[in-house]
């Protein structure tokens, strides 16, 4: 049964699943192979999940076939049990037992023992450097040390195939640099490992990856051919700096551009296939901007492969007024503090956000964005500190200050028992809103998001892309001259995303403030200043290109986003060892 | 991670070794066990379901729900200033499920009756030594009560005629009696305790929430928290993991009963009549049923909430209300008393208050015992049946 490495360790032949009436997977073929990371990459609903749990035995597909290690998973399924090593999203740890009592647990279920194999846990507990942490119970973990932990409790009795289901959500780029680094130690000893990851960048580290879109296989191979098919269309128009917004809108417009996004002072585009330079060049000139050529990304071919991305006019913003503010001053705190018991979520954070800004909050899991952002928009009161909103202070007119700001939750806040339309006029009278003006704002939202077909719907029913719009209307109904957006991107396709953005770009050039938390590196770069939470403390606050700058070394002249990040991070952590 | 620590034992990649491949594997099972039992006596929900919830139960059972009436009170007015009428109102204070407030106008106590500090009142009337003698011998008192209660205006007006003929008797005692006088002795509890009753079937409703509601919890619990997934990809069968769920829940509600009883039999001196022995081999057959409840109310319900509603709803009540535990079975419409044959708590129920109040009687435990493993085989077969080791 030794796995031979020329042969597939899963071939998946064909399969298709249903759930009820709806396709989660639709004829997909594939093989993994031995000895290489195989990313298994698409948007939230792609299917990423089910065929994961397809080939961990645990779903029957309703036709087509999997082997794995050269077994059925159907038909040898407790053969599959034993060859694969699964981690699914939600962790799989129990959050009573201690590190070391879930590392038992999990070898005594895979036939190991703890005491004849102490050379597997010593070295395990050295792998994911869990090593100091053994007897705190796994509830107490941060996000990275479940991933690491689970990870340890799936690699017990050495599977030859590890499936790992989207290892990298809630966990903060240090520690995913962490995980990169023990999946490609496994992956050289010549174990199979699937990564399956909602983020397109991180389909760029991988050997081969497996492209799954709406339930089919969009593209099967290693990333660099995806990429290398796009060939040279990637250009980035340099500093254009207060500009960059109209810019893209712009770019985004030309019949030639078929995706674009901020980046920094800059916008980056990718041209549509057999289209010339010509229109952008034209644009460049314009605006007085350096026009580069850069090399592709993974998600510059993934959006390509779709067929390109929305336009840049947002039509909400057309139709805005433009935002009037007595103070230039949209948002500010002053030594904000918020305090749990003796746990401080929030510690001393003043910040001034101005009108018309787009101001990012980014953070580590638990390093008090949530807390920050909810005490700003007064559904949390401060332990010490004030704040205000368009001009109101948070703490003696908490409900005036609302009135001045829409808000726009991390989860799906819509009542899904009520139709679109009803759901729309709950928000409207929620806001106040009533007579003429309030059909006229709901007809206002309808015609500028296209709703029309679904306004008798329920909210779960419409495609993600619709529902994002429906929870943008409802926060917007009442012209907040202020928009709180917690994790608006989470969880939404790239294309999806896109759009939202041209909506926020827009909006910010009609002078919105926008206040937006997100786990997407990337984004950040929409915003004009970035504000980084670390260990409840503000760390740093600049602009992205200014924070990059400040993170750029010799060994890397050019950070990402992400590395800045880390690079953050890390100096946060030295500073407070020095101290 | 190199190869030099194969020597530590650990299978080289892509092997899979036989033992790990067998349906039932004892080293797996004690694993299960053991992460179980961790689970419970760390969660602090668990023991106070276990532990807290039967005390509380009992505590209220066997003081505050009392089925007997006594010290009722009531007011006795006397009119009518003759001996055998002042002989007669002292009778009334005589009895112990008596409280009597003395009055000789019944504007007094009327009032009272209304303010609800008296229960109901007893007029001896003016007249009462005069028409007795034209009525030949026969009293005429007049008994007022409060039928917004009607069960202690029930006992009142009983009680108020008891006395009554006791103190005829007494009067009559020095002519030869013709009467048969009658003497009521209760078996099993001679003096009519409720709290004799209900504490033994207290310990059911205790069994029940232990091995049903408990244990549809904790596996919802793990369907909630994803570790059902992560469990259910590795080697274990279906089999070792159900066991290893209701191992430690089955022990639990062991120890949970014998605490229970030793509390009913110290604190609340209800009397052990059969063996100890009766009484755990009764207790471990009806976690037969119980956690197969338990298990089968998991399988279809995969969250907390819909599970504890469920397990509430199927068990908790039944147990409650159709188990004989507060109602007796003979009262009930026969369209219930049906039901009641599919009520394991029922068969418990019985049992258990024979083996308290009776003592060791075979042929009450034995269909008893028959019928609750028959009942939990049943439950047992449903719940393998709809637990599957995938997702689907």
């Amino acid at each position: 049964m030794a796995a031979d490495s020329s042969e597939p360790a899963v071939i998946i032949d064909g399969v298709d699943k249903y759930f009820g009436d709806r396709a989660a997977l639709r004829g997909v073929s594939a093989q993994i192979h031995y000895g290489r990371l195989t990313g298994l990459i698409g948007p939230d609903g792609a299917g990423k999940t089910t065929l994961m749990r397809i080939l961990t035995g645990l779903l029957v597909p309703n036709a087509g076939r999997v082997t794995l290690a050269g077994f059925d998973v159907v038909d040898d399924n407790d053969a599959i049990h034993v060859a694969s090593g699964y981690m699914p999203q939600r962790f799989g740890l129990y959050e009573d037992l201690s590190v070391m009592e879930n590392m038992r647990l999990y070898a005594r279920l895979r036939g190991m023992d703890a005491d004849r194999h102490a050379g597997l846990f010593t070295e395990l507990l050295d792998f994911t450097r869990l090593g100091p942490f053994t007897e705190r119970l796994a509830g107490k973990l941060s996000g990275g040390m479940k991933q690491k932990l689970g990870l340890a409790c799936a690699l017990m009795a050495r599977p030859a195939v590890l499936l790992l289901d989207e290892p990298s959500v809630g966990v903060d780029p240090v520690s995913r640099q962490d995980l990169w680094r023990m999946v490609n130690a496994l992956t050289d000893e010549g174990m199979a490992v699937v990564w399956s990851t909602a983020y397109l960048d991180e389909a760029e580290r991988c050997d081969s990856v497996l492209l799954l879109n709406e339930g089919q296989l969009a593209f099967d191979g290693p990333p660099t051919e995806l990429t290398g098919r796009l060939g040279d269309r990637s250009f980035r128009l340099e500093d254009v700096g207060a500009q960059r917004r109209a810019v893209l809108a712009e770019a985004l417009d030309l019949e030639s551009i078929g995706d674009g996004v901020i980046q920094g002072a800059g916008v980056r585009v990718v041209l549509r296939a057999n289209a010339g330079t010509q229109q952008i060049q034209t644009l460049a000139d314009r605006v007085g901007a350096l026009l580069v050529p850069v090399p592709p990304r993974f998600e510059d071919a993934f959006i390509d492969l779709l067929g390109g991305g929305p336009g840049g006019t947002s039509s909400l913003a057309e139709r805005l007024p433009p935002v009037t503010l007595a103070s230039d001053i949209a948002v500010s705190c002053r030594n904000l503090t918020k305090r749990f018991g003796n746990f401080t979520a929030t510690d001393d954070v003043s910040f001034e956000v101005r009108k018309g800004e787009i101001f990012g909050l980014l953070g580590p899991n638990g390093a008090g964005k949530s807390t920050t952002f909810k005490m700003l928009c007064g559904l949390l009161k401060p332990t010490e500190g004030d704040a205000h909103v368009a001009g109101q202070d948070l703490r003696r007119a908490a409900g005036a200050a609302k009135s001045q700001l829409g808000y726009m939750a991390q989860k799906f806040s819509l009542y899904g028992l009520l139709s679109v339309r009803q759901n729309l006029e709950f928000f409207a009278g929620v806001y106040g809103l009533a007579g003429d003006t309030r059909r006229a704002r709901i007809d206002e939202m309808v015609d500028t998001f296209s709703l029309h077909p679904w306004l008798s719907a329920a909210p779960e029913s419409l495609p993600l892309g619709y529902r994002q719009r429906l929870a943008l209307a409802c926060a917007l109904m009442h012209h907040p001259p202020v928009l709180f957006l917690d994790e608006p991107t989470s969880g939404v396709d790239p294309i999806t995303r896109r759009e939202f953005w041209t909506h926020i770009n827009g909006l910010a050039r009609k002078g919105v403030t926008v206040m937006v938390t997100t786990h997407f590196m990337d984004e950040a770069e929409y915003c004009d200043r970035v504000a980084m939470l670390y260990r409840a403390r503000l760390i740093a606050l600049d602009t992205p290109d200014a924070l990059k700058r400040g993170a750029a070394s010799a060994a890397r002249p050019d950070p990402t986003m992400e590395d800045t990040f880390i690079h953050l991070v890390e100096s946060a952590d030295l500073a407070d060892e020095a101290a | 991670m190199n190869d030099a620590n194969d020597a530590n034992g650990s299978p080289p990649v892509g092997r899979v070794p036989v033992a790990a491949m067998r349906r039932f594997d004892p080293q797996r099972l004690l694993a299960l066990v053991r992460k179980e039992s961790l689970q419970a006596v760390r969660d602090p929900s668990t023991l106070l379901i276990a532990f807290a919830l039967p005390l509380v139960l009992l505590f209220l059972f066997a003081y505050a729900v009392s089925l007997d009436v006594s010290k009722v009170r009531i007011g006795v007015v006397v009119e009518s200033p003759s001996a055998s009428a002042q002989a007669l109102a002292a009778a009334f204070s005589g009895t112990r499920y008596l409280d009597v407030t003395y009055a000789h106008d019944r504007r007094e106590v009327a009032d009272r009756l209304v303010s609800g500090t008296l229960r109901g009142f007893v007029v001896v009337p003016q007249d009462f030594e005069q028409r007795m003698a034209e009525r030949g011998g026969k009293a005429l008192v007049q008994v007022a009560t409060d039928g917004s209660q009607p069960n202690t205006a029930n006992f009142v007006t009983n009680y108020t005629k008891g006395v009554v003929q006791g103190w005829r008797t007494g009067m009559d005692a020095e002519l030869p009696s013709v009467s048969v006088a009658l003497e009521p002795r209760y078996w099993f509890n001679a003096e009519l305790e409720s709290r004799r009753a209900l504490v033994p079937g207290a310990i059911a409703i205790v069994m029940t929430i232990i091995g049903t509601m408990l244990t549809a919890l904790v596996v919802a619990r793990e369907w909630e928290r994803g570790t059902m997934e992560a469990v259910l990809s590795t080697p274990a069968s279906v089999v070792e993991i159900l066991i290893g769920k209701l191992l430690p829940y089955f022990v639990l509600g062991m120890l949970a009963t014998l605490g229970a009883a030793a509390l009913a039999i110290l604190l609340f001196g209800v009397p052990l009549q059969g063996s100890l022995l009766a009484l755990l081999l009764l207790s471990a057959v009806f976690m037969v049923p119980a956690l197969g409840q338990g298990l089968l109310i998991s399988s279809l319900a995969r969250n907390q909430f819909l599970a504890a509603q469920i397990a509430l709803f199927s068990g908790f009540l039944p147990a409650f209300m159709l188990s004989g535990f507060l109602f007796e079975i003979e009262a009930m419409p026969a369209p219930i008393r049906a039901i009641t044959w599919v009520v394991p708590a029922r068969y418990f129920v019985s049992s258990l208050k024979t083996v308290f109040l009776a003592g060791d009687i075979r042929a009450i435990f034995v269909p008893d015992l028959l019928a609750m493993a028959a009942i939990g085989m049943l439950l047992f077969l449903l719940a393998t049946r709809a637990t599957r080791k995938n997702l689907e």
